[in-house]
């Protein structure tokens, strides 16, 4: 428990934070309502989780006891903008909060000032992504319902991803935003733009310091970081890309059953089975509208997440390398400097500590993300699959039908030449 | 002036036609050929044809190189022609074929030689001369393989065709063109039939000048303009979604890159990744015979796209005996009318003055000559126009029913290759989805 308290009192000293309000999620009762064991340490609670081979089970001791939900896009005009609002619906048993369930309206920017809090507050945890800020070149409306909803799935996901955090999950910030009902004034309680800028500063000078000797662990998480985010990127485009392609085969698939359709016209006996294959291009072609549409909905977002997410390991590594480099940095001072050894020592003895609970944050929050990624892009991947199994198992149907209608038309016809 | 008795079922009249001297059956076979030009039936029996008789098939293809008519090197193709009695192979012997090699223009040589001769009939088109209705990665070369094996097959479709048209299959050119390797384009050219093709001024001019064509050959010259004009359409739009589809499965072997060298850096998913990676490669690669297969059904319906064509060449004539009909009928009337006005003696006498009794009983003999002469043609020209009108319609009636049966074919094996493809669909990507669960 000390360990969670020190590390609170030196990033709040660091980052400049006047209120207490992280640390009381760390100094309260260690255990939760119904008893069981609070998790501590990332690092113990990794543990626990990755003995769990059961999906379900993934956040280990305990059971989910936080539901949340967005939806409900409402357009708010203002003199001055319009935007989005979208209703964020809490269920919780958590005794934490006072009531079990709440539901709030809140837009895209408070979403950010919610990940830019969690992420000051816990720069070496892995902080799942918001959906883009821009909108997707290509699109004129901003507002275009697409978009919308694409959008909103997404902050759907972002506040499950971090509801079943086992640390960002008790952040102050958290409960904040999914309680009060007048975020504005909370939100002015915060470290001021200033202090951020600061902390910038700092990483910046850090980086171009750079870095004595960093971890075996950690250069092998950034190289494959390195390939992730390539590879992940790759994927992306290829997907796009056949949707693309897809959607160009849609509209030539959609020239095509009307050519059988109006040769129909001038035939006699030919007339059916030509009209018979116009219908099955045509239900054809509806597949494939809807197979591109699961492709847009399933595997596209979920990628894109995770070109995001590399992302944001990336700068979650580059965190980690700073707190170390400014270590270094004061400790390389304190062994060439005989003046004011002691006070510098206790300053050098934090930074050490601070480093060791950076790593220990980065390592059980990496193996944790690295199975969420695992899940995640697996069943996106999976339900792609499944989805084009089924599609052609439909065209395959409808193939089948064709074949059966012209047996049944050949014996009808035998039929008639007979009589 | 209207020919066309109702069409009787002409078969066992046109037997007779063609098989003029012939009734009986012989076994000498030097016999083959009556005067006419027209082969003996040494069957007389309905639906006989040279394909009862013969095996034929086109049976490879070879390039060669030689000078030309302008003693320029080029390279072109021929195609081996093999034969075989038809009585060996039922008996079960097994004698080598007779072969011999032809080139794609001596195949229109033979089929100019049977539009002229038989005007009446809906000739059986040769595979296209140019690769039309390309799609992107199929290719426009028609030296390519794969151009070359189609067209092999159309040349073999075309006599297969041929030599099992009840009518066709009796001409005695054809059998040499299949028999006689040399010397060949010599016998056909003198036949003389380069004369006797209509000039396509006059077939074009008859086409609008013609008064009173049969209505069911009218009906019929325009269904052929819609089944060329939709025969086009259908091939343009296929072949623009071959060519889209072909985008789409190759696509996907990126996702086979990728995943490969993706799963170098994982550690759990790296199996799963890797195999996966391997379905999506065999996905991609398997379009390409997927529409090597459909160039099939899209030639099935080239040939019933230049079936059109024949079917067209067919009314035309009818248009232009007709033509020449009116003309000669109204020529025939003039000059009778002609010599009506010669008899009113009196009248010219009057008007144009005396004329010498000889002079004007010479005119008149002229004129009467002249009218014998008209009426001869009239004559004939019925009989001419007749004769095809109904010999055209039984054709076109067994033309009519062919195109049925071998498009309903067509659009069934169609189906049949869309759902091989389906099937193959499934399983690649049943197999992705088991490498998926593994990852």
């Amino acid at each position: 428990m000390s360990g969670q308290t020190v590390a609170a009192d030196l990033s709040g000293h660091m980052l400049g934070l006047d209120e207490d309000e992280d640390l009381e999620v760390f100094t309260k009762n260690s255990s939760l309502a119904d008893g069981s064991p609070m998790p501590n340490s990332p690092g113990s609670m990794v543990n626990q989780y990755r003995l769990e081979e059961d999906e379900e089970d993934q956040l280990g001791a305990y059971t989910k006891d936080i539901f949340v939900t967005v939806d409900n896009p409402e357009s708010n005009v203002t003199a001055i903008e319009t935007f989005i609002m979208y209703r964020v619906v809490t269920k919780t048993t958590r005794s934490e909060f006072d009531s079990s369930e709440y539901e709030v309206r809140r837009r895209y920017q408070d979403f950010l000032w919610l990940r830019s809090r969690l992420e000051e507050n816990h720069p070496t945890l892995i902080v799942h992504p918001l959906p883009e800020k821009f909108v997707m070149k290509g699109m004129v409306e901003r507002f275009n319902d697409d978009f919308i909803e694409t959008r909103r799935k997404a902050l759907h996901r972002f506040l499950n991803k971090i509801s079943e955090h086992p640390i960002l999950s008790y952040s102050q910030h958290f409960k904040v935003f999914l309680t009060a009902q007048d975020l504005v004034s909370q939100k002015k309680q915060g470290p001021g733009f200033l202090s951020r800028m600061g902390e910038t500063v700092r990483a910046v000078a850090n980086s171009v310091r750079g870095l004595r000797s960093r971890p075996e662990e950690f250069t092998v998480m950034q190289d494959y970081m390195e390939n992730f985010s390539n590879k992940i990127c790759s994927v992306d485009k290829v997907t796009q890309r056949i949707i693309k392609e897809q959607r160009e085969y849609l509209d030539e698939l959609k020239q095509y059953s009307p050519t059988y359709t109006q040769w129909a016209e001038s035939e006699e006996e030919l007339s059916q089975p030509l009209k018979a294959i116009a219908s099955c291009v045509e239900r054809c072609s509806k597949e494939t509208e809807e197979q591109i549409h699961h492709l847009s909905e399933v595997l596209v977002p979920t990628l894109h997440e995770y070109v995001l997410c590399a992302e944001t390991v990336k700068a979650v590594m580059r965190r980690r390398d700073n707190i170390q480099a400014e270590f270094e940095a004061k400790n390389e001072a304190l062994v060439s400097r005989k003046v004011d050894q002691e006070a510098l020592q206790e300053e050098v003895d934090g930074l050490a500590d601070r480093v060791e609970l950076a790593n220990n944050a980065l390592r059980g929050d990496w193996s944790r993300w690295q199975n969420g990624m695992r899940t995640d892009l697996r069943s996106a991947f999976i339900s792609t699959a499944e989805k084009n199994v089924e599609h052609y198992e439909k065209c395959l149907a409808v193939w089948e039908s064709f074949l059966l209608s012209q047996r049944e038309e050949l014996s009808q016809e035998q039929v008639e030449d007979a009589s | 002036m209207r020919p066309g008795s109702p069409p009787t079922s002409g078969k066992q009249k046109r037997m007779a036609e063609d098989g003029k001297d012939d009734s009986v059956a012989t076994d000498d076979d030097s016999d083959l050929t009556a005067a006419d030009g027209s082969l003996n039936n040494t069957m007389v029996e309905e639906g006989s044809t040279l394909l009862r008789r013969m095996e034929i098939c086109v049976a490879e293809a070879e390039k060669r190189s030689g000078k030309n008519a302008v003693s320029m090197q080029e390279t072109f193709t021929v195609y081996l022609i093999e034969t075989r009695p038809m009585d060996a192979v039922a008996e079960g012997r097994n004698p080598a074929p007779d072969s011999l090699w032809r080139r794609y223009s001596e195949f229109e040589l033979l089929r100019n030689y049977l539009i002229v001769t038989y005007p009446y009939i809906v000739v059986p088109p040769l595979p296209e001369k140019r690769a039309e209705f390309v799609w992107h990665k199929l290719s426009a070369d028609n030296m390519d393989p794969d151009f070359v094996e189609r067209r092999r097959v159309g040349l073999e479709n075309f006599l297969l065709r041929v030599a099992s048209h009840p009518v066709l299959s009796n001409d005695k050119i054809l059998y040499h063109f299949l028999t006689e390797e040399h010397g060949w384009k010599e016998v056909v050219y003198e036949t003389g039939f380069q004369a006797k093709a209509d000039s396509r001024l006059r077939a074009l001019s008859a086409t609008f000048r013609v008064r009173n064509p049969d209505k069911r050959f009218m009906e019929m010259k325009h269904y052929s303009d819609e089944l060329q004009s939709h025969t086009s359409q259908l091939l343009r739009a296929r072949a623009r979604v071959a060519d889209r589809l072909y985008g789409v499965y190759k696509v996907h072997g990126n996702y086979g890159r990728v995943f490969s060298e993706w799963s170098a850096i994982e550690k759990e998913m790296g199996d799963g990744l890797q195999s996966a990676g391997h379905h999506m490669d065999a996905y991609a690669a398997s379009i390409d015979d997927i529409l090597e297969e459909e160039e099939h059904y899209a030639d099935q319906l080239k040939e019933y796209l230049s079936y059109a064509e024949a079917l067209r060449a067919v009314c035309r004539k009818h248009e232009l005996a007709q033509f020449e009909l009116e003309m000669a009928s109204q020529d025939l009337i003039s000059k009778k009318q002609q010599l009506r006005t010669f008899s009113f003696k009196g009248m010219t006498n009057k008007l144009f003055g005396q004329e010498a009794p000889e002079q004007r009983e010479a005119k008149l003999k002229l004129l009467e000559e002249l009218i014998t002469e008209g009426e001869e043609t009239v004559k004939e020209k019925t009989v001419e126009c007749e004769e095809h009108v109904e010999r055209a319609w039984v054709d076109m009636q067994r033309f009519k029913e062919q195109k049925d049966k071998d498009l309903r074919e067509a659009l069934i094996n169609y189906a049949v290759m869309q759902i091989s493809m389906c099937k193959k669909g499934i399983q690649v990507w049943s197999n992705a989805k088991e490498c998926f669960l593994k990852m």
